[in-house]
Order: C-alpha cells, then sequence, then structure tokens
C-alpha cells in the first residue's frame, strides 16, 4: 500500500507573452478612459539599432592613428549644393527641432547656448523661432513646418538655413498635438491660436502636395532668402530610398532623415510605436539614392532618431550620413528624466528615466513644461554647459573610433569598417555579420 | 514706370529689384510684362510699392508679401498671397488652390472665383472673393476673414478656430465644427468695412456668417465620430 497520494503538482501560474502585465494594464486604461494613451519620446521598444553593429578597427592591413597626436577632423558644411551662405559647422551633431511650446523658453536657451559652444547648429520646432533661441544660437536652423505657427519673412531673412519638414520618425504621415495645459498666452499669441484650447498641428503643408510642387515651394523660399540659406528637406523613416531621391529631386540642399527612435512633444503611443521604421534601416537605402544620382556628399544627409554616443555617430557616418542630429539625448544632457527629481515623478505615477508624458506640460525638470516656477527650475547657463559638455564628448568618442580606423577625418568612416552582431542589422546597414562575409540579401 | 519685362530679365532679377525698394523710395510704381505664369513673382516684397502683373502667374505669387500692393491683371497659380504678413494682393481673374493659405495680415481680394482650400489655416489676413469658393475653404482657419459674394463648396470652415466667414451665397456644407452665427451689427460693420477696403459692391446684410462651434477646442473621446 503506498500512502494517501499527497496534493497532485499543478502547473505553475505562467504569464502570457502576448498579453504581458503591461499590455493588460493598458487594456484597462483604454476600458476606462476611452481614449489612447499619447505621451512624447520616440520608440520604446527594442529594435534593430546601432549596438548590434561593431568597428573592425585597424590590424595588419589597416594602418590606425594616433589618438592626441594625428588629426582626426571633424568639421563638416551643410549646403554646398546652391546655397550661396552654406553652414559650416566644428562637428558632425546637430540639435534637432523642438518647439518653444513643448519646451520652456529656458530650455530653448540652453540648447542655442550649448550647440553654439560646441560649434553646432540648433534649430526651431512648430512654434516660431523665440528671441531666446535666435538671441543664443550662432547658427539655427527655422523649420517650414505644415502649421506655419509663427513663419514670418523677416525670421525666414535671420536664420541660417530652413528646414522644409514633411515627417518625422515618431509620427512619419502624422501632425502634432499641443495640450491646453501648454498653451500660455505667449505660446498662443505665436501661434494665433486662442489660449488654453488643444492644439492640433497639420499634418500635411497647406499650399503644396508632392514633389513637384515642393520643387516650386524651396524655389519660392529661395527666392525670399535670395538664395542664401541652405535648405534641407526632413523626412520620417518610412521609405527613405524614394524619399531621399524625390528630396533632391525638389531640390534640396540637405536631407534630414529621422528614425522611429526620434522623439515628438506628443503623439499618440501606437503611432510612435507602430509607424515608420529604425534609423539603421533608413541610412543605406538613403546613401544608395543620393549615390543613384551622383549626389553622395552633394546633397548632405543628416540622420536622427536614438542617437546616444560617439560610437552612434560614428555608425551613422561610416554608413554614409554627413551629419547626426540629437533630440532626446540633448534633453536628457540638459536635465530631463535625472534621478534628482525622482520623488516628483513618483507623484506623477512616473519614475526618472520613464517619464515621458511632455504634453501634460508638469515636467519636474522644467523643460517639456510652460509653467513658469517649473521652468525657472532649468538654468540656461548651467544646462547649455552640459550639452556642450556632452557634444564633446560624442564628437571625441566618434574620433577614437575613426582613429582606430585609420582615417583623418570621420567623413572617410565607411561601411567596410563595420560588420554587424545580428542578422537584421547585417541586412539594414548592408554589412557583413560578424566574422562572415555574408550581407542578407547579397548572395554569396 | 518701370516695367520688367520677365521674359528678358529673370525671376531673380525681378524678386531682387522689387525686394530691394526701400521705404522711403520714390519708385513706388512698377509694371511686370510677361509673366506667362511663373512661380514666385514679386515674393517677400517689403516695402510701401504698387506692383502690376500685367498678365496670369503660377504658383505663390506675392508669397510672404509685407506693405506691398501687387494686382494681377490675369489669373493665378496656387497659394496666391501665402503667408501674407501686409500689404494687399488684388487678382482680377481666378485663383487656384490654396489662396490666401496661412496669411497672417494685409488683405488678399479675388475679382473671380477660388478654387478649393482658399484662406486654409489663415492666421490673420482678411480674403475677399467676390465669385464662388471650393470645397475645404477655411480648412483649420485660426483668425482673419472670409468674405465670399457667390457660393461656397463642401465643408466650409472644418476644423475652423476663430476666423470669421461671412458667405453671400448658398454654402454647399459646413465643415466639422463650423456653424452658422448671428449676424450682429458690429459684423454687419466689419464686412461692410471689408467690402469697402476691397473696392466691392456688396450689401453686407446680404450675407450670413459662419464661425467655430468651439466643440472641439477640447479633445473629447465623445466628438470622435466628427473627425
Amino acid at each position: 500500500m503506498t500512502d494517501k497520494p499527497s496534493k497532485p503538482p499543478r502547473t505553475v501560474p505562467v504569464q502570457s507573452a502576448t498579453f504581458t502585465p503591461a499590455v493588460n494594464a493598458e487594456i484597462r486604461r483604454a476600458a476606462a478612459t476611452g481614449i489612447y494613451d499619447i505621451r512624447g519620446g520616440g520608440t520604446k521598444r527594442s529594435v534593430p539599432h546601432f549596438d548590434d553593429l561593431l568597428f573592425l578597427g585597424a590590424s595588419i592591413s589597416r594602418y590606425p592613428l594616433e589618438g592626441y597626436r594625428e588629426k582626426c577632423a571633424t568639421n563638416v558644411t551643410l549646403g554646398t549644393r546652391f546655397a550661396k551662405t552654406p553652414i559650416e559647422l566644428d562637428i558632425p551633431i546637430t540639435i534637432a527641432g523642438m518647439s518653444f511650446g513643448a519646451l520652456s523658453g529656458q530650455a530653448k536657451e540652453a540648447l542655442g547656448r550649448g550647440a553654439t559652444a560646441a560649434g553646432t547648429s540648433t534649430t526651431t520646432g512648430d512654434g516660431g523661432m523665440t528671441e531666446e533661441e535666435r538671441g543664443h544660437s550662432r547658427l539655427l536652423v527655422y523649420q517650414y513646418l505644415p502649421s506655419r505657427y509663427g513663419m514670418n519673412p523677416d525670421d525666414l531673412r535671420r536664420c541660417d538655413a530652413i528646414e522644409v519638414v514633411v515627417g518625422q520618425g515618431a509620427k512619419p504621415g502624422g501632425g502634432g498635438m499641443l495640450l491646453g495645459q501648454k498653451i500660455s498666452d505667449r505660446v498662443a499669441g505665436m501661434r494665433d491660436l486662442p489660449a488654453g484650447i488643444d492644439q492640433r498641428s497639420a499634418c500635411r503643408h497647406p499650399d503644396w502636395t508632392g514633389p513637384d510642387d515642393l520643387e516650386i515651394k524651396i524655389l519660392e523660399l529661395r527666392e525670399i532668402t535670395g538664395w542664401e540659406k541652405p535648405i534641407y528637406v526632413k523626412v520620417g523613416g518610412a521609405r527613405p530610398y524614394f524619399d531621399t531621391a524625390l528630396a533632391v529631386k525638389s531640390g534640396a540642399d540637405v536631407v534630414v532623415l529621422d528614425g522611429m527612435q526620434g522623439g515628438t512633444a506628443a503623439t499618440q503611443d501606437v503611432f510612435i510605436e507602430h509607424v515608420g521604421i529604425p534609423i539603421l534601416g533608413c541610412i543605406r537605402p538613403a546613401v544608395q539614392a543620393l549615390q543613384d544620382l551622383g549626389m553622395h556628399r552633394k546633397v548632405q544627409l543628416i540622420v536622427s532618431g536614438g542617437i546616444r554616443n560617439g560610437a552612434d555617430v560614428a555608425k551613422a557616418l561610416a554608413l554614409g550620413a554627413d551629419a547626426v542630429s540629437i533630440g532626446t539625448a540633448a534633453l536628457i544632457a540638459i536635465g530631463d528624466n535625472d534621478p534628482r527629481w525622482e520623488d516628483e515623478y513618483q507623484k506623477l505615477g512616473t519614475t526618472a528615466g520613464a517619464y515621458d508624458d511632455w504634453h501634460e506640460g508638469m515636467d519636474p525638470a522644467g523643460i517639456t513644461t510652460q509653467d513658469p516656477k517649473l521652468a525657472k527650475r532649468l538654468d540656461p547657463i548651467m544646462a547649455g554647459r552640459q550639452l556642450a559638455n556632452y557634444l564633446k564628448v560624442l564628437t571625441l568618442e566618434a574620433q577614437t573610433i575613426a582613429r582606430a580606423c585609420g582615417k583623418s577625418h570621420v567623413h572617410n568612416l565607411e561601411p567596410e569598417d563595420l560588420c554587424a552582431l545580428t542578422i537584421e542589422a547585417a541586412a539594414m546597414a548592408r554589412v557583413p555579420l560578424a566574422g562572415t562575409d555574408w550581407i542578407p540579401g547579397k548572395g554569396f | 514706370m518701370p516695367i520688367i519685362d520677365l521674359s528678358e530679365n529673370g525671376l531673380r532679377h525681378l524678386n531682387e529689384t522689387l525686394q530691394s525698394q526701400a521705404q522711403g523710395t520714390n519708385q513706388q510704381d512698377w509694371e511686370i510684362i510677361n509673366p506667362r505664369g511663373s512661380h514666385a513673382i514679386a515674393v517677400g516684397l517689403d516695402a510701401p510699392i504698387q506692383v502690376t502683373v500685367s498678365g496670369s502667374t503660377g504658383y505663390y505669387c506675392g508669397g510672404m508679401n509685407k506693405q506691398a500692393s501687387i494686382t494681377v491683371k490675369g489669373s493665378v497659380g496656387p497659394g496666391v498671397a501665402e503667408n501674407m504678413m501686409s500689404g494687399m494682393v488684388v487678382v482680377e481673374g481666378d485663383a487656384s488652390q490654396y489662396a490666401g493659405a496661412t496669411g497672417r495680415g494685409g488683405m488678399l481680394v479675388v475679382r473671380g472665383n477660388a478654387a478649393s482650400r482658399c484662406g486654409i489655416s489663415m492666421k490673420g489676413i482678411d480674403i475677399v472673393v467676390e465669385g464662388n469658393i471650393g470645397h475645404m475653404s477655411a480648412f483649420m482657419a485660426q483668425r482673419g476673414n472670409l468674405v465670399v459674394l457667390g457660393d461656397a463648396g463642401e465643408a466650409l470652415g472644418d476644423s475652423l478656430y476663430e476666423a470669421r466667414l461671412y458667405v453671400r451665397g448658398s454654402v454647399k456644407s459646413l465643415g466639422a465644427d463650423c456653424i452658422e452665427k448671428e449676424m450682429r451689427p458690429e459684423h454687419l460693420a466689419q464686412l461692410a468695412e471689408l467690402l469697402e477696403r476691397a473696392g466691392t459692391d456688396a450689401d453686407p446684410a446680404m450675407f450670413r456668417r459662419y464661425g467655430s462651434a468651439r466643440q472641439l477646442y477640447h479633445f473629447n473621446v465623445d466628438n470622435a465620430s466628427a473627425y
């Protein structure tokens, strides 16, 4: 006889990989509120990225350059195709467009100060040009957006370059939104809107459609500004080969290509996470388009979306970009999501590093807000120094890698310097899987 | 009066010449001949000069105009007087799409008809169209006044903010959040002033006024079907 059997074994509770706790929480939130989730930032999910690439460095067949002794230049000239006055940057890293309205005046000033100290440009956003950023930015790119908030010929003439924004990586095909909490009297005045309303920015330009019209629009902008300013065309990462080719056809001096990791001030989470492609998959097709048209290095390519360190910069340049642009990283450098505000993040139901309700205007760091008390927390001089420091580190890191690859200019980095850790990255970046000569899609 | 022949001098010469006119210039009257449908004619002007374009133009004639008075003796392509800041643009013929788009000030007068999206995203400009206007006119219009003596096409004033729309003829349909509003004495007075400034003979009492219901100013999921 055996003893009476004890309680039979049972399966342990298993959480669904499809219906995760986060997914279920979002379903419950949607059911309770009837509205989609809106947030700032770029994609949070893991996508193939620059981390999936490695540099090969020098070896018997490649000479390295001596660090701290042999020069590795970082300057870049933007707008050499048609503009009478191209932009000369000391470093291949620019500050992406972010609006006054989305950001406080202090934050815009800090970005201008930091960029200027580092010898690069900053960019306006969907709210017009403020004195803070013009006054503190040696080189300022003026965005020409569908909303045309604050657009005027005087600011067009006092900028250093014009960026026609067709789309952005966080939301290719989407417009902007700025909720009422952030529409202060000043913001409303600049946008010709009533204060306090939930403001929608158009997703399409009001007076042109398609590349043929864009060519005429660019002609008009050049005629208004005497053909002096470089004209950029910014597109979200979607169809990079064709968008780049069409931007070139339309007369762009510079193409700005923003991958899905690029941030936004506020958009539906479903849009951020499910529309557009990672920057890693954008660069080679865009470069291919430029090469096919004989315009590589003649029309410059700026890429953005998830640039965090000098390795990312170097990898983007090695894939063929002329420069990169940073937004989210710049905000973090000046204090966004800093753990010093953890207590206040907790009160907002979040934590440092995860705070993304930028549209609500309650940013403890005083960056994504129009609340004067919060905005005052950001010292634009100190924050500007932090940004300049960060930009210097990015540049030094990119130079370190370039020297290791034997390059006397960061633009001399090339795909041959790279390999990929994953098949996906190898296919997207069109470089061999590490230790092989296999590039998916290229055959053997 | 100086005459600039666009067929001989080219667009750059034309715009550079007009843009370089100083505030107090004695050379106030200019004529442009042989425009031949060219784009970006007389854009970015910033002086109180009178410019007559003898013929029809392409896109963006008078774009971003400040102070200048531009008269087109012909018809204009898309985006006439786009983003105008001040001054006056008069089109004696018809206007294509997006007439007066995003205009922030000044007055645009179209003696003929204007096509779709007339006054799209307008931000303070006054527009008077003596004929009809096409569909989706005054879409997302923020400020300013649109006066139409003829008929308006579908979806007039869709997603309107604070712009005022005055229409004498029929309106095929109103867009989301656009409603007819009471014509009070101050509106009749304003309309009379606009018509007089445009040199247009019409009785303000014959017009109806349309504006924003302001129901979409704050996002509400119950309004989702409006979009």
